[in-house]
């Protein structure tokens, strides 16, 4: 087993109008593994994310990376909710920023802003700017903007929850293929249960008021995944399994 | 209920000429009805006429009120903007300085153009101050807004990214700030022809060079009254043509990717 990256140990955290959004979570995620972050809106995954993009601190507890965090060497990839572009800047621009903030100048940074864009299938729409794309389209700028630094760890805010079922289930696809291709390290949050089986290996369940881990679940399914899994038995006893430690998690919150 | 159907472009272009025509008509018709005298309220074809023979005389004068109004706009732009980022840098610059850019704002330019006019020596100088200050404030409240309103989620990937505070300044907040600089800058373009010609009311007599608003008064003194309306039409050309041009420049500049610059869908 590959060694820790990402240890918490009882993080929590309280947000300055006394909404405790997160109590103390106890997390390890290892090298190379993809990890599913699942639950009902509400739950703390999205703070949760940030706390380990270093984006907030936590109010108790510790998130700790066994290396130092280098967003701009291009260890750290970040892929919010919403597509977040900037609406004055063409695809290309967009896709640049990281580099460019990295001081790397245009002419060095071609190559790769070419590469990501051909990666989400964006390479004609380089021009072209945010307005002029659809909500999916908007949404694989952003990836491949979290993609150009190289990143060998990627957080992911629930990505591809405001797209149409194709699109999403194509973009899964790419992520695993990505996952497997590069060896990365990713961290996926969602409320979808299908979208959590499919893609990881290890789902963490989480549940409200405040935001706790309620279980995680190994996905026994093959590194191999693609559009005929999605109807096959094991995916199918996989999702109910998840699912029903979803409902168990509810119902013991309402409780 | 049943909202009017837009109107086309040229019925847009039309209807205010059409209905501009109509009042000049009537007003020329009721002058002549009334045998108004002239020293009172000529007609616009007689105004149209003087407008016609002062015209050149007139333009010269124009000119002169236009450097001015322009140099100050020049002058706002870069001090505003200037300010904006400096206030944008830290809380404590922006709440020492903005009072006193408020106080700017809200003092009367009639009423401090006499000081300023005897403080300067040089008129065209202590005019562009006057008019200058009327223009100020539009710019340097728009940018300040503008350069605080940068999207959050924008601003948490510049921090993830590690960007320094001048690549954010650049990258991130100035270009959010450009619509609202353009907003402002159309409002001071009028106002510093305004402040200019206030000014020149105030100071009276222009040295060697007079401009429009001397010659307004001038002509008022001397019972010129088509003169004088004639330099009024000049001035609200010019007005117009200044808001005109700065409108156009903003669409130019926002029109691949601002809301307020696309066309509407239907
Ligand atoms: N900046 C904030 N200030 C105060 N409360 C917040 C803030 N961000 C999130 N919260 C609250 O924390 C809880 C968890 O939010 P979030 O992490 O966004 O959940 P999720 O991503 O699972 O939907 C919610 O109740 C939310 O209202
Ligand atoms: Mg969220």
């Amino acid at each position: 087993m590959s060694p820790p990256l990402l240890t918490l140990t009882g993080t929590g955290k309280t947000f300055a109008n006394g909404v405790e959004a997160l109590a103390s979570i106890d997390l390890t995620v290892r090298q190379g593994e993809f990890v599913a972050l699942l639950g009902a809106s509400g739950c703390g995954k999205s703070t949760l994310l940030r706390i380990v993009a270093g984006l907030t601190e936590p109010t108790s507890g510790s998130a700790k990376w066994s290396r130092p965090l280098e967003t701009k060497s291009g260890r750290l990839g970040f892929v919010f909710q919403d597509p977040t572009l900037m609406p004055w800047a063409s695809v290309a621009d967009n896709v640049y920023l990281p580099l460019r903030l990295a001081g790397m100048n245009r002419a060095q940074a071609e190559p790769r802003i070419a590469e990501v864009l051909a990666a989400v299938d964006l390479t004609e729409f380089a021009a072209a700017f945010p307005r002029e794309l659809s909500g999916g389209m908007r949404m694989r700028v952003s990836i491949a903007r979290a993609l150009v630094t190289q990143p060998d760890i990627l957080l992911l805010d629930e990505p591809f929850a405001a797209l149409d079922e194709p699109t999403r289930f194509r973009l899964n696809e790419d992520l695993r293929k990505l996952w497997r291709a590069r060896g990365l390290t990713v961290i996926f949050v969602t409320h979808s249960v299908f979208e959590s089986v499919f893609l990881a290996q290890r789902v963490i369940v989480m549940k409200r008021r405040p935001g706790r881990i309620a279980s995680e679940i190994a996905i026994p399914l093959p590194d191999e995944r693609d559009a005929a899994l999605r109807t096959s038995a094991d995916f199918g006893a996989a999702c109910r399994a998840v699912s029903d430690t979803l409902a168990k998690a509810t119902e013991a919150e309402a409780a | 209920m049943r909202e009017a159907p837009p109107l086309g472009r040229v019925s847009r272009l039309l209807a205010p000429l059409v209905f501009g025509l109509l009042v000049l008509a009537a007003w020329e018709m009721l002058v002549r009805a009334y045998a108004v005298p002239v020293y009172i309220l000529p007609g616009p074809l007689l105004i149209g006429q003087t407008l016609w023979t002062d015209g050149p005389s007139l333009l010269q004068s124009l000119w002169v009120t236009l450097r001015i109004a322009f140099a100050a706009l020049a002058v706002a732009i870069a001090l505003g903007l200037g300010l904006a980022i400096l206030m944008s840098r830290s809380r404590w610059i922006e709440a020492s300085l903005l009072p006193y850019a408020v106080v700017l704002q809200v003092t009367p330019i009639v009423a401090i153009a006499p000081l300023i006019i005897i403080w300067a020596d040089d008129v065209f100088l202590s005019l562009l101050i006057c008019a200058w200050i009327v223009a100020f404030f539009p710019i340097v409240s728009n940018t300040t807004l503008g350069l605080h309103s940068a999207d959050r989620g924008l601003q948490d990937l510049f921090r993830l990214y590690g960007a320094t505070g001048s690549q954010t300044l650049c990258f991130l907040q100035l270009p959010t700030a450009l619509p609202y600089f353009l907003a402002g800058l159309r409002i001071s373009g009028g106002l510093a022809l305004i402040g200019a010609v206030v000014a020149e009311f105030v100071a009276g007599t222009g040295g060697s060079e007079t401009g429009l608003a001397f010659r307004i008064l001038e002509a008022g003194y001397r019972l010129q009254i088509p003169r004088m309306f004639a330099a009024l039409v000049l001035l609200s050309l010019a007005g117009i043509a200044i808001y005109a041009a700065l409108d156009r420049l903003s669409h130019l500049i926002l029109r691949r990717w601002h809301e307020s610059a696309l066309p509407r869908e239907r």
